[in-house]
């Protein structure tokens, strides 16, 4: 397929807002600004059925229908760029290699929901995206793009970059609007949702990266064209990341709806050293894991979901024959031990001791109860917190140990893990 | 009020919309189990222990978030939810300590509860095989501990640290599973923000948060805090004689929330065996005044006969002798009412005099002579409870949190829940200017001049309140006419506040719909107190804001029940319920009621006694339950005075300075031994009942009053205290309705006339007690005292949040003292660094009448030229330094503004016995020129080499010597 979002990937400079200009960019912006009324471009993305591409595929124009239209409050738009999943870095490639895209995309549907201010929460040690949308921001200022009265259509919009501070949970939307606004990252109870008490109590819109660099696709070339790609009710070109034991690992753009053998073994280019492919974390480490017979899947939120497992990031984690599943598993559990936020207690000790369990397994010190007492606190956070994060949790290691049952079970009996793993890959927690 | 409906385990309840599903399931009378959930604070949903089942909702929702709506059907146990509630619990106590046999917590541990009703098992305990936690205790402060290994992370404390207090000392710290709850900063809690009121102790669902010692009681009795005019509600805990623990109770609807550190843990002073249990009688020959060495060494135990006997012959004599009004009685806003009102009934029936006062005197009598003059009542005019209605709060001249730290609270969560604007006007940066719109940083004695030029502003913009001042005041045209010269432009000059600030609040409190004006003895205690009351009542009355809910005139009264003595009478010209003694009819009234003739002649004020006895004009005095020695201005003549006297006698809980001075000491029961009624700062008479008996010998004080009174001649046969307020009931109008059975749910405001009323939340509702409101003008005139070259700073006093008027009480409680048990000096760094003093330098301050020596402490609470010192300080008393000019009309001395210096301790010491250091140290370049010195010595001092000085002057103190150093160094003799 042609290039959507990735268009400029190998343009050189095309960070460059006289490159990108050249390339296209902000044709959607004068489009909107001249011709078309915000409800006109609401409707558009609307049509579009543009479902969220930060996990949940909450379609945008929904969310920004069920915005707080009061003209009392004042509206804000939030570009959620913490990426910090696992296996997830497509966001970035869109900051590093087209920011205009993302910043024209935010100004259109700042002007789509009546917003003046849109912030950019980015993750911490994404230095370089940080760098480069600061000068595109500012570039975009100075063509006036950004600021008062934005080519001269009278509408005022800005945009910030605010840099977090190295914790997963601040990409859980209100979590990042509490830090945003200068408070503890911790989510928030809902209700209220962001849509009436968002950033600064204010009515507001979380969106991803790439939902909104679609935006300005959508509204130049139509929903139509969008819905071109895919399959019902799952449109529009998608990123993908391919990481783990593929040939080569990388960000690719296809059709939603893609399956992930496909990716897999065309775009991954296969399993290295003749292996053979063992498990998949199909959509970031927050996903179930599907094994080498569960691949043939579309890679599309409703399919995936029927698959038992999720579209979520997208961050396809692959992993080959030689892989340790206690190991893994421990792995993913010590990720969430080590970035609940602690406010849940299911989540914050469940996560910990599942992770303990799961060390002790992988270590050999395991005993006969240890594998079910482990699920039965997987079952038992699930749907049981304020946010989402226990929930991510509860999938990947309990998909796993599901599926890979008897691996668990060989470690306790030899007491040994029998890939004689001594990988430790961190350990922030105590074993 | 609109209702909801909901159907909880097949049970119907009905409840106010608004509630939540966990309150309709409590409704129901039923139990879930909660660990994070507070009525008094925001839902959190953290715990997850109070999932139930809705009909129709996705999910198990936790039912302390979620809203109770009509018609839901709730099953509050199932199968699934008892299994999760008990995972939870399992989780949350993996790695608890199980030491709860010896936790101090134990029977009243909400987790151990919780555990045993969600069915933990020792077996389920060990499942996860638990690790053992072993953080450090935080055991810093004296009040109490924080054992992070128990702690649950419930987030209790920390939201009530942050939505009931107001203080934010706590959160939590690091995430997941090391989550902790610290400081900021992560240091101990005794360096913190943190104010040991041990609101989050209280609440602490587990061990974590421990009192360090801990009683449980035997039984409970409610009564009132002695402390501060807040009148929190408490519940004594008593245990075998002894109080052993306070927690706050919520019936008056004042502190529901809680208690402040005074409350909660200042209260053992009751069993401090320094409690005195005898009667004294001072040894022949031992002269008066404080001795060396143990002051009780100058008393021997007497009997009760012995003691009231001496003291009815004294007292009589001199009667006889020098007539009643020779003697002076001092009554005590830390008594009851009814002792109040049998003391001043003693003075003026048994022994004939009008001479009868209280510390009202000194902290609020030009509350009361400016009020009743403009409005008819010196009382504050609304509720504490007004303060959640207003949208903006005036405090000024009040360092709330400190000295009111219920009320403070209160103005805090205004501000940060409520959106109600502040405006702080005061000379030093208190806790409340954090949250303060504007701060007005007067200078002090500048407070008529910062009014007068708001008033101005308000009415030049318009902003004053034109149907309130037609219908409900008068002369408000000579009054309008009075603001003219006080331009923005001339009154930032006086009192070195920016024209802008006082703009923005002239508009902000002009703008107000609903207005409070709090202030405390900032505005009072001035030589121009009741002018400085005056400006405060023009200023509600210039806006309207006055009579209605959510506005109002509120002194905060000092003393637990200073609005009571005042009310009881124990004032030198009013009868109780203030009724003038000159007035013939209510004079008639009460000889009528009394059966004696009584002295139409105001009495002397209590400041007036001290120099009349100075004069010898005073024979003797009878004190009940104060301290003048260190509560008078210019301590040292206030001593002089007690001195003079042909007979005092003193009655009290403890030997204070006062007592030491006394040819007799009779014992007294404290707050907690006796019944009777306490009338706080918004006129609220509340009960105070007997939880204990007094130690040893110790008596009522209205049982002493009544026995001396008998002895004279003139029985009081009263068998309760009860029965002392029928007496006033039906002797003081505003006290009309006030018995003791009607008091048992909250109190009563006065004025409540009859039985039939339920008392008064707010005055001047339709019309002032007088009548019109009457404005008053009022001019800026400086304080008695202004700083001078020798002289140069300005003192003000005040008090700290751990102690108490003169310490009798605060001194004596194991917290209180232990958290702040040195006195101190605030001044500013730069004044510091002026005088080479640093922090925790022990400095002399003297005034044109005294001295002291306290531990300097750096601050820039208070401005440069500016020093601030508490009065509770045995060690270096703050009034032997204020200045003793009283307010022509109030007779309230000015306690706020003294000319002070301040030099280091050492160096005044050294100076004090030679020359050439004393004019070394305050001009070295003269000192140099002035004397002739060697050019070694030239040299010497040149270089700054100490040592070769030293050789001359004889041995110097090594804080000197570095002083010196300083010194020369920055006159830059030591580098030339
Ligand atoms: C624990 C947690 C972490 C998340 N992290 C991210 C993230 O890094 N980036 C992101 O876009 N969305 C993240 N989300 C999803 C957001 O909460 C939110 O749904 C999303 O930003 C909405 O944007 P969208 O509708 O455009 O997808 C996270 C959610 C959870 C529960
Ligand atoms: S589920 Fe976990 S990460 Fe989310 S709010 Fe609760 S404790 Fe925090
Ligand atoms: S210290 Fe007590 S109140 Fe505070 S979080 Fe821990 S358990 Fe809860
Ligand atoms: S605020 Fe006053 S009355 Fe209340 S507890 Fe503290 S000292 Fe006692
Ligand atoms: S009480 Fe409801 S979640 Fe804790």
């Amino acid at each position: 397929m042609e290039p959507v979002l990735l268009a400029k990937r190998h343009i050189e400079n095309s960070t460059d807002i006289n490159i990108a200009i050249g390339e296209g960019a902000y044709k959607a912006l004068q489009k909107v600004l001249t011709a078309m009324s915000p409800p006109q471009v609401h409707k558009e993305v609307m049509d579009a059925v543009l479902r969220g591409r930060g996990g949940a595929g909450f379609p945008a124009g929904l969310k920004w229908k069920f915005l707080d239209k009061n003209p009392k409050r004042t509206r804000y738009l939030c570009c959620n760029a913490d990426e910090s999943e696992p296996g997830t870095f497509k966001d970035r490639v869109i900051m590093e290699t087209d920011p205009h895209m993302l910043i024209e995309g935010m100004i259109i549907a700042c002007y789509a929901i009546d917003a003046h201010a849109g912030y950019i929460f980015l993750r911490g040690e994404y230095a370089n995206s940080f760098r480069i949308l600061t000068k595109a921001i500012a570039q975009a200022r100075e063509h006036g793009f950004l600021g008062d009265n934005v080519l001269g259509s009278g509408f005022n919009v800005n945009i910030h970059v605010h840099v977090g501070a190295g914790a997963y949970i601040c990409g859980e939307e209100l979590a990042m609007l509490e830090s945003l606004g200068g408070a503890r990252g911790w989510p928030r109870l809902k209700p209220p949702y962001a849509a009436t008490r968002g950033l600064f109590y204010e009515p507001t819109v979380v969106n991803n990266v790439e939902t909104l660099a679609c935006v300005p696709h959508i509204v130049l070339r139509g929903a139509d064209w969008f819905k071109g790609m895919g399959s019902e009710n799952n449109y529009g070109p998608k990123l993908y990341c391919l990481s783990g034991h593929v040939n080569k690992p990388g960000v690719y753009e296809l059709p939603m709806g893609t399956t992930l053998k496909q990716l897999i073994d065309q775009s991954g280019g296969g399993i290295p050293n003749g292996r053979k492919l063992k498990a998949v974390l199909p959509g970031g480490s927050s996903s179930a894991a599907l094994t080498a017979e569960e691949v043939d899947v579309p890679m599309d939120f409703d399919s995936m979901s029927k698959a038992g497992s999720m579209l979520g990031s997208a961050g396809i984690i692959v992993m080959d024959d030689s892989t340790c599943m206690v190991n893994a598993c421990w792995n993913v559990a010590r990720f969430y031990a080590h970035e609940s936020c602690g406010q849940c207690t299911p989540c914050r000790e469940g996560t910990n001791w599942v992770a303990r369990i799961l060390g002790r397994i992988e270590r050999g010190q395991g005993e006969p109860g240890d594998i079910d007492m482990a699920l039965t606190i997987c079952d038992n956070m699930l749907g049981q917190t304020i946010c989402a994060l226990a929930d991510g949790a509860v999938f990947p290691i309990r998909s796993i140990i599901q599926k890979f049952r008897a691996e668990f079970e060989r470690h306790v009996r030899d007491g040994a893990c029998p890939f004689g793993a001594k990988r430790k890959w961190y350990s922030v927690l105590p074993e | 009020m609109k209702t909801v409906t909901l159907t909880i385990d097949g049970r119907k309840v009905t409840l106010a919309k608004g509630s939540t599903v966990l309150d309709a399931i409590r409704a129901a009378g039923v139990y879930v189990p909660t660990l994070c959930n507070d009525d008094d604070l925001k839902p959190y949903g953290a715990c997850r222990l109070c999932i139930v089942q809705i009909e129709g909702m996705r999910g198990l929702p936790t039912s302390c978030t979620t809203p109770a709506n009509d018609g839901m059907v709730v099953h509050t146990e199932t199968e699934e939810i008892r299994r999760i509630r008990r995972i939870i619990i399992e989780l949350a106590i993996a790695n608890h300590p199980s030491d709860c046999l010896v936790c101090d917590k134990s029977q009243m541990c909400e987790l151990l509860n919780v555990a045993r009703y969600v069915g933990v098992s020792a077996d389920s305990a060990q499942r996860m095989r638990r690790g053992t936690l072993d953080l450090p205790v935080d055991s810093s402060n004296p009040a109490f501990d924080f054992d992070p290994n128990k702690c649950i992370l419930c987030g209790k404390c920390v939201r009530i640290c942050d939505e009931i207090t107001g203080t934010c000392a706590i959160d939590f710290a690091y995430r997941g599973t090391k989550t902790l709850v610290s400081t900021f900063g992560a240091g101990p809690l005794a360096l913190s923000a943190c104010r040991k009121c041990g609101e989050c102790v209280e609440r602490c669902p587990t061990g974590a948060l421990m009192p360090k010692h801990v009683m449980l009681p035997q039984r409970e009795v409610e009564t009132i805090c002695p402390y501060c005019g807040v009148g929190c509600s408490i519940f004594l805990g008593v245990r075998n004689g002894s109080i052993v623990r306070a927690r706050a109770s919520n019936k008056n609807g004042i502190n529901q929330e809680g208690l402040c550190v005074k409350g909660r843990y200042g209260l053992d002073f009751v069993g401090h065996p320094d409690r005195l249990t005898h009667p004294l009688i001072r040894k022949e020959g031992v002269p008066r005044g404080v001795g060396k060495g143990d002051p009780a060494k100058a008393f021997r135990e007497a009997s009760w006969d012995e003691a009231l006997d001496y003291v009815a012959q004294k007292l009589g004599g001199i009667r006889e002798r020098n007539g009643a009004d020779a003697i002076g009685i001092v009554s005590s806003a830390k008594c009851t009412n009814e002792e109040n009102y049998v003391l001043q009934k003693f003075a003026r029936a048994a022994i004939g005099t009008n001479n009868v006062d209280h510390c009202a005197r000194l902290c609020h009598a030009s509350t009361v002579s400016a009020a009743l003059a403009a409005f008819g009542s010196g009382a504050m005019s609304n509720s504490i409870s007004d303060i959640d209605h207003a949208d903006v709060l005036f405090v000024i001249g009040s360092n709330t949190t400190e000295c009111h730290p219920i009320i403070g609270r209160r103005i805090k969560r205004a501000v940060k829940f409520h959106g109600a604007k502040l405006i702080v006007g005061d000379p030093r940066s208190i806790e409340l200017c954090d949250m303060a719109a504007v701060h007005l940083n007067h200078f002090p004695g500048t407070d008529v001049a910062l009014l007068n030029a708001m008033m101005r502003e308000i009415i030049r913009q318009n902003l004053h309140d034109k149907k309130f001042i037609a219908e409900r005041c008068e002369d408000f045209e000579p009054f309008r006419k009075s603001l003219e010269r006080y331009t923005l432009e001339s009154v930032s000059q006086v009192t070195g506040v920016d024209e802008e600030k006082i703009r923005h609040a002239a508009e902000l409190f002009g703008k107000a719909k609903r207005g409070i004006v709090l202030y405390g003895m900032g505005i009072t205690q001035h030589t121009t107190g009741t002018d400085n009351v005056k400006a405060v009542a023009n200023l509600l009355m210039l806006t309207g804001n006055l009579g209605r809910r959510g506005t109002g005139f509120a002194p905060l009264r000092g003393q637990n029940n200073v609005q009571g003595s005042c009310d009881m009478g124990a004032l030198p010209n009013v009868f109780p319920g203030y009724q003038a003694t000159e007035n013939l009819q209510a004079r008639a009234k009460f000889e009528q009621a009394w059966g004696r003739k009584l002295s139409a002649r105001p009495g002397l004020t209590l400041t007036e006694m001290f120099q009349a006895a100075h004069d010898g004009r005073l024979k003797a005095m009878y004190v009940m339950g104060e301290n003048p020695m260190l509560s008078e201005p210019d301590a040292e003549h206030a001593k002089e005075a007690l001195a003079m006297l042909e007979f005092l006698a003193v009655q009290d809980v403890f030997l204070t300075q006062t007592a030491q001075m006394a040819d007799v000491v009779l014992p007294a029961a404290s707050f907690a031994e006796k019944d009777g009624t306490f009338t706080n700062t918004e006129r609220r008479v509340q009960l105070v009942r007997k939880a204990i008996d007094p130690p040893g010998e110790a008596r009522t004080d209205w049982e002493i009053t009544a026995s001396i009174s008998a002895r004279l001649g003139y029985p009081m046969n009263y068998n309760s205290s009860s029965e002392i307020m029928e007496e006033i009931a039906k002797l003081t109008p505003i006290y009309g309705g006030i018995h003791h059975d009607r008091l048992e749910k909250g109190g009563l405001q006065w004025p409540c006339k009859s039985r039939k009323e339920r008392g008064a939340s707010i005055l001047h509702k339709d019309q002032f007690t007088r009548g019109r409101g009457k404005f008053h003008v009022v001019h800026d005139i400086p304080p008695a005292e202004l700083p001078s070259r020798s002289y140069p700073f300005v003192l003000t006093t005040g008090r700290i949040l751990e102690h108490w008027h003169t310490g009798s009480m605060s001194h004596r409680s194991r917290v209180l003292e232990a958290l702040a048990s040195e006195s101190s000096v605030e001044i500013n760094p730069a004044d510091a660094s002026e005088l080479g003093i640093e922090q925790g330098d022990l400095v002399s301050i003297s005034s044109r009448r005294g001295k002291v020596e306290t531990k300097a402490r750096k601050t820039r609470r208070v401005n440069p030229g500016q020093a601030f010192m508490a009065f509770h300080w045995w060690d270096a008393p703050a009034n032997l330094l204020t200045n003793p000019a009283l307010d022509p009309v109030a007779k309230i001395p000015e306690f706020k503004v003294s000319s002070v210096r301040a030099i280091l301790a050492v160096l005044e010491r050294a100076a004090e016995d030679n020359a050439f250091l004393t004019a070394l140290a305050e001009n070295p370049a003269g000192a140099l020129n002035a004397y002739d010195l060697t050019p070694e010595h030239r040299a010497a001092l040149a270089s700054g080499d100490v040592e070769a000085l030293e050789k001359w002057v004889g041995p110097l103190e090594d804080r000197l010597k570095t002083w010196l150093k300083l010194r020369l160094k920055r006159e830059k003799i030591s580098e030339g």
